[in-house]
């Protein structure tokens, strides 16, 4: 069942015609473009484009590449993966699942299977009623123009697939190779494979035998051309559960001065080539909340093609706030791929939140309550930075900086400051600007 | 500081540019065949290296030489110590500044609040040794569709007998898909 993507441009949020959401893959094609099933080719760039296996996702990111932050208690980032590995199945592309916390061949029983087109045409009614409300909708002037977001999917593109997360894929001849990374052997041979495997680093050997594993693979099976002759090309989607977490024998998680730090770093820079040099495109997810050391975190960013972030609202206090009553967390898109151009597809929504229903799992465009004051006051295009130094203010504090911040901007006329409130013990920093005319530029003025 | 994500593209006729991809050589260190030998913590192979390339050859009537060195952050997560990368840069200055007449151009990343002391240490210690700084940042208003950001130039005189102070130059600029524009303060394309 290899569906093939439509060649016509579809006019995401951003409203451009380009090949929004779909996304990119391995080395640039050239000739070999369209010829693989469930890419579609990205004329301007060269590249294959492959989806994440969420259309929301694919509008939001525009491209591929590697990375996924897991999320407080892994329940969505695991999601993401699952839809990312059954995109592949669906499009026929074969998998690489590695995984140190479960069994890779249960989490390929459980990878969700697609909606059938009964089912998605009752979403697409949902979301059409969804948007002429919104059209009639009489809400402030400022709010027309700003961005909407396209919500779940465009029901005029054939090759869209939603994935129900109740029906799982049926036993299909899933074309698969795991890697599961058993502890206890792995602490018997680490004297033996350090001396072998890696003479030049001291990468973990948890990872350089998966990097092993995945090379055998790429090379075996031709994923990077070197058996031409041999079968039809196809891609290979590489899922990799929890890297750094301390099942890979990894101790980032636990110190903030790890013994090994550069082990998970080098470990992405290879494998970064690795899929350079393949059809491949990999989805990584990491436990970024334990990993204490940030400049870890930082560096791993940097390694990255695509960084996303998944801030889920179990057990903090945005779960009992009514303005995210909708919606299980906020993802933070930390860093989008730029391969083979300046600059790629930027979405201009930035406040994204998912939400997890009946059946799919959705990202959707939400103000944050703390903005949502000077978005009536400012225009579109502008986003604030609030810090507060004393959290243990409530939104009181807040609405009073903002009355003041609109007081002040009315009175200067939009200038180009920088105020630093001093409120009770604590204080807030603002910083606001004015493209147009930052001549009334001001220092430091305590009020 | 942000990004700066301003490449150059140099001709590759006539063997003017010599590549080395890190990226792809890595693949045969880590899967190669040969043992290697202990692994050394400086960054003399490379040196080695880049001399190689850009010792003059005879016959040849290149006039200077330019050595770009994209995203030294990333040797500091191999596992490179910092001192380690300033002696490279050190040694580069010297062959390619001093004995060939050449440039340097690095490109380094840092983050305002970063955590990453290793890779400020870097930046701040390359910084006081350049002659000119080409600072890329996002604008302090945020995100913006018109100008995704501002370019300082800083042209270090100070390090110049005379002792005049730095100059500093501002711009904003919006990159396109091949192309970036450039433009003064508040002078966007959007704006006008």
């Amino acid at each position: 069942m290899a569906a093939r993507a439509g060649g016509e441009a579809v006019p995401a949020a951003r409203g451009r015609g380009g090949a929004p959401s779909f996304q990119r893959k391995g080395p640039p094609g050239g000739s070999r473009l369209a010829a693989i099933a469930g890419t579609r080719p990205a004329v301007r760039h060269g590249q294959l484009l492959l989806s994440t296996g969420l259309p929301s996702l694919d509008s939001v990111l525009g491209w591929c590449g590697a990375g996924s932050e897991e999320d407080k208690y892994g329940v969505y980032s695991h999601l993401l993966f699952k839809y990312f590995l059954a995109e592949g199945v669906v499009c026929g592309h074969d998998l690489f699942v590695a995984s140190a916390k479960e069994l890779p061949t249960s989490i390929l029983k459980e990878l969700p299977a697609p909606l059938l087109d009964n089912c998605r045409n009752e979403v697409g009614e949902e979301a059409a009623a969804v948007k002429s409300e919104d059209d009639s909708m009489q809400i402030a002037w400022r709010y027309q123009n700003l961005p909407k977001m396209e919500v779940n999917f465009d029901i005029s593109l054939v090759s869209v697939r939603i994935f129900s997360l109740y029906v799982t894929l049926s036993a299909r001849k899933l074309k698969f190779c795991v890697f599961f990374l058993n502890i206890a052997i792995s602490s018997i041979l680490k004297c033996v494979v350090k001396h072998f495997l890696l003479a030049n680093s001291n990468m973990n050997c948890g990872y350089a035998r998966l990097l092993q594993s995945i090379q055998k693979i790429i090379y075996q099976e031709g994923f990077d051309g070197s058996h031409p002759q041999k079968k039809q090309k196809n891609i290979l989607r590489i899922g990799i559960q929890s890297l750094g977490s301390m099942l890979w024998d990894d101790d980032i998680c636990c110190t903030e001065n790890p013994e090994n730090a550069h082990s998970i770093t080098k470990f992405l820079y290879v494998l970064r080539g690795l899929l350079r040099k393949s059809l491949s495109a990999c989805i990584i997810t990491v436990p970024a909340h334990l990993i204490q050391n940030k400049a870890i975190m930082e560096r791993v960013t940097n390694l990255s093609d695509v960084v996303v972030g998944l801030e889920s609202f179990i057990g903090s206090e945005r779960e009992t706030n009514p303005l995210y009553k909708d919606y299980h967390g906020l993802i933070h898109v930390r860093q989008i791929p730029r391969l083979n151009c300046l600059i790629c597809d930027v979405s201009d929504t930035k406040d994204l939140a998912f939400r997890l229903k009946r059946k799919q799992f959705t990202i959707e465009w939400v103000q944050d309550n703390y903005l949502r004051q000077e978005r009536n006051i400012y225009p579109p295009g502008f986003s604030y930075l609030l810090k507060q130094k004393d959290s243990a203010w409530g939104e009181g504090s807040l609405q009073h900086s903002t009355f003041l911040m609109s007081f002040l901007a009315k009175g200067m006329g939009f200038p180009f400051f920088q105020l630093k409130l001093l409120l009770k013990e604590g204080f807030v920093l603002i910083k606001t600007g004015m493209l147009r005319d930052d001549s009334l530029r001001c220092s430091h003025t305590a009020v | 500081m942000g990004r700066s994500p301003l490449k150059w593209w140099l001709k590759t006729e006539r063997g003017q540019l010599v590549f080395l991809e890190g990226l792809g050589s890595c693949l045969d260190v880590v899967f190669g065949q040969e043992q290697r030998e202990e692994d050394v913590s400086d960054l003399r192979a490379l040196f080695t290296f880049v001399q190689a390339a850009l010792a003059p050859v005879d016959g040849d009537a290149w006039q200077g030489r330019v050595l770009l060195l994209d995203e030294l952050g990333v040797l500091l997560s191999l596992g490179a110590a910092p001192v380690a990368v300033l002696d490279f840069v050190h040694y580069c200055r010297v062959a390619v500044c001093s004995r060939l007449q050449g440039n340097i151009v690095v490109l380094v990343h840092s983050n305002e609040d970063s955590g990453d002391k290793e890779n400020e240490l870097l930046v701040t210690a390359l910084s006081h040794h350049s002659d000119l700084i080409l600072w890329a940042e996002g604008l302090a208003t945020g995100f913006c569709k018109d100008v995704h950001g501002q370019l300082k130039i800083i042209r270090r005189t100070s390090l110049r007998p005379g002792g005049e102070r730095d100059s500093l130059q501002l711009y904003q600029y919006k990159i396109q898909e091949r192309n970036v524009a450039f433009f003064a303060r508040g002078m966007s394309a959007a704006v006008l």
